[in-house]
């Protein structure tokens, strides 16, 4: 029973930064239908980014001093640089190519991944980087299960975020205008809402999203990799696919979905360990077969599926 | 504000901003400091370098090098004009000539290179059926690569099959593996069909690696056996039969190169056939080709298959010339390489594909001190040609526009 909960635990944790990750791809997908392959790219730059400020700040004694505020403050600071890449990679990558069929963006975007992996490779190095790990220690214990103030930090912020988020999409103009621009761009253009700004706006936000969970995915895991976005970055567009393409609650529920099956699968299939990987793409296929739309998706028309 | 200044000033903002993005990545040390020095360093190259192509592109709006442009453009049309003109084996002849007497001029190092080209002439060729040829994006081609490869090496060491007996087998097996994996997936349509096949791929390469019994595991499978040949010679007891192991690269590179020239035939001959038409008609309008009477479903698995077929037969070469395989070498990279050559070289087109996987294998060969930024000019190339050149270095002759493109 223990162990269960002990799961159940680490599940939400995985799930949360999953779920983090797919907004990224939900909301890129809902607005311009493009699967942005580079996503799990900046995902991996948020992740670089948290070891490079944390390193810096501790080298300056902040840490030490301050250890909530050097966190937060290279959090907000992965988020603003990785919300700048995601927009240089859209004007650069995506929007000359607004007219061009599906293909072509696709290919782009693949391209892009490519490029920024090995840019991450070229100035960061081939090896895993560590994160400085002295304020990550430590935890609760309930008898025999252990929470450590990692995953409480991680899914506090998680939650955070996904309240800030759902506030800004729903509560806001700004969140007005996107879901305008996503259910109909030449309706909402004639409206007076500039497409060109909304998507940009919806790569920052993503890209903040994404970011925040390179980071605490850095802290978890105690390093990064610049080849660390690829995996995560499929896994979080099956749980987008899962949740309905396009859908923001979806993709929440669908990233805890397919955090809470990977870590169960590990702990308690056979050779689970070995072929936890897979589990998020047999999902993602007998989704797409058997529900295209997902669980909360609305109708998908042809083109799509 | 005139639109030349507005657009040198948003040429000035990108730069600004490509230098906001380099410098947390150099300048930001780990002890604590700051620098400049390095990034300024890589900034102003690249910047000198978007400069220079900035302004190039600029002036030729303007029509600066219409003096140079057009006479360049008549003379190429003269050259078309003449290529179209001659009969097609004046070309073929000599080209068939080279290649067979390739390996009597060349050092070890360069039959090496020509080997590696050609093998991936023939993967590229083959997802040039899938992707090219019936439009559907396939991420995770690599897998039947893999899968012919691992069906020869295990066929040779336990069983010792030959190489040329297995060349069918792995065929064969690459193609079910074609079918298993398009059957589930092609229902579904462009981008997700892109995402699932990735997917596909990597539980391939997942499994090989954590299958023990049967892979081995990432320790890969060594002691392939190379491809023999049984020719008969006179000795003095009359007619007896000699088995020569073709472990030679000169002989690798005369197997290669006969799968690619079948390879090449196949394909042309699929691409001119009414299989190859009907491909080609749901590559530009699905609904439309359904509606014409093409059996969409039956077709894309079709296509499915014959594109794995040529992976197989090259896995199987693969697996024969470096007589080990692991799952290392049946990676995504792989398969955005081959995809890579694909779309450089032109969608849908024999030509282009050859052009795009000898300009994809052997130009890094001769840039050999950039090696490591290899990758990084890959992933520039894909996405900078889907801006200038979506059709690829040598357009296919045939290729209209997608339909399903609005919005």
């Amino acid at each position: 029973m223990e162990y269960l909960i002990q799961q159940v635990v680490n599940g939400l944790t995985l799930g949360g930064v999953y779920a983090l990750v797919a907004l990224g791809y939900t909301m890129v997908y809902g607005i311009i239908q493009l699967i942005n392959f580079a996503h799990g790219e900046i995902f991996a730059a948020g992740g670089y980014m948290g070891v490079i400020f944390l390193s810096f700040l501790t080298a300056n004694g902040v840490m030490d001093a301050h250890p909530g505020l050097g966190l937060g403050l290279s959090l907000l600071l992965s988020m603003g640089y990785c919300a700048m890449l995601a927009m240089a990679v859209e004007k650069v990558a995506y929007k000359p190519l607004r007219q061009s069929s599906r293909l072509s963006v696709l290919l782009s975007a693949l391209g892009m991944s490519i490029f920024l992996q090995n840019g991450l490779m070229l100035t960061q190095g081939v090896y895993d980087k560590a994160y400085p790990t002295e304020f990550t220690h430590g935890g609760f214990d309930f008898g025999a299960i252990r929470i450590s103030y990692m995953q409480i930090g991680i899914l506090a912020v998680t939650a955070l975020l996904l309240v800030a988020l759902n506030a800004l999409v729903f509560r806001t103009r700004m969140g007005k205008a996107m879901r305008a621009t996503a259910q109909d761009k030449v309706m909402s253009a004639l409206v007076g809402i500039s497409a060109n700004r909304i998507i940009s706006v919806t790569f920052a936000i993503g890209a903040c999203l994404a970011a925040a969970a390179g980071i605490m995915v850095g802290l978890y895991y105690g390093s990064v990799r610049y080849d660390m976005g690829f995996v995560p970055g499929i896994k979080a567009f099956a749980a987008a696919v899962l949740g309905g393409i396009g859908n923001i609650t979806g993709a929440m529920v669908g990233g805890l979905i397919i955090g809470m099956v990977e870590i169960m699968a590990a702990a308690y299939l056979p050779m689970g360990g070995q072929y936890k990987d897979v589990f998020a793409f047999v999902i993602l296929i007998a989704v797409l077969y058997f529900m295209p739309t997902g669980i909360m998706g609305e109708n998908v028309d042809d083109t799509r599926v | 504000m005139t639109r030349g200044s507005k657009a040198w000033l948003l040429f000035g903002l990108a730069m600004a901003w490509l230098f906001l993005l380099l410098w947390p990545l150099q300048g930001i040390r780990p002890d604590g400091t700051l620098a400049f020095a390095e990034t300024v360093d890589i900034w102003w190259k690249i910047a000198l370098a978007c400069l220079i192509c900035f302004a190039a592109f600029r002036l030729s709006r303007a029509g600066v090098f219409d003096f140079a442009v057009r006479p360049l453009a008549r003379l190429a049309g003269g050259v078309g004009r003449v290529y179209a003109a001659w009969p097609r084996w004046v070309f073929l002849v000599p080209l068939a000539a080279l290649a067979l007497a390739y390996p009597f001029f060349t050092e070890r190092y360069a039959q090496d290179v020509a080997v590696n080209v050609l093998v991936y002439v023939c993967l590229g060729l083959g997802l040039n059926v899938v992707v090219g040829l019936c439009g559907l994006l396939d991420l995770g081609y690599i897998a039947f690569y893999g899968v012919g490869a691992y069906t020869y090496a295990l066929l040779s060491v336990h069983y010792g099959v030959s190489f040329w007996l297995c060349l069918p087998v792995c065929a064969a097996f690459a193609a079910v593996a074609g079918c298993v994996i398009g059957y589930p997936t092609l229902r579904m349509r462009g981008d997700y069909l892109a995402i699932v096949t990735l997917g596909f791929g990597e539980i391939v390469r997942i499994v090989l690696n954590n299958w023990m019994s049967l892979t081995n595991g990432p320790n890969g499978i060594l002691g392939i056996a190379p491809p023999n040949l049984t020719v008969p010679v006179l000795s003095d007891g009359g007619l007896a039969f000699e088995t020569i192991a073709m472990r030679k690269l000169f002989w690798m590179y005369y197997i290669i190169l006969a799968l690619a020239v079948f390879t090449v035939v196949a394909v042309r001959r699929l691409n001119f056939s009414r299989i190859g038409r009907a491909w080609e008609a749901i590559r530009e309008d699905e609904t439309a080709a359904e509606l014409m009477g093409v059996d969409t479903f039956r077709f894309k698995l079709l296509a499915y298959a014959m594109g794995a077929v040529f992976g197989g037969l090259a896995g199987a070469f693969f697996a024969a010339r470096m007589r080990f395989v692991s799952p290392e070498s049946f990676t995504f990279i792989e398969s955005a390489m081959v995809l890579a050559m694909v779309v450089l070289g032109g969608l849908g087109s024999i030509p282009g594909v050859i052009l795009g996987a000898l300009a994809l294998v052997a130009l890094p060969e001769v840039f050999r001190q950039f090696e490591l930024y290899r990758m990084l000019v890959f992933g520039g190339v894909m996405a900078v040609m889907m801006l200038v050149r979506p059709a690829g270095l040598w357009p296919a002759a045939r290729l209209g526009k997608r339909s399903d493109d609005e919005g």
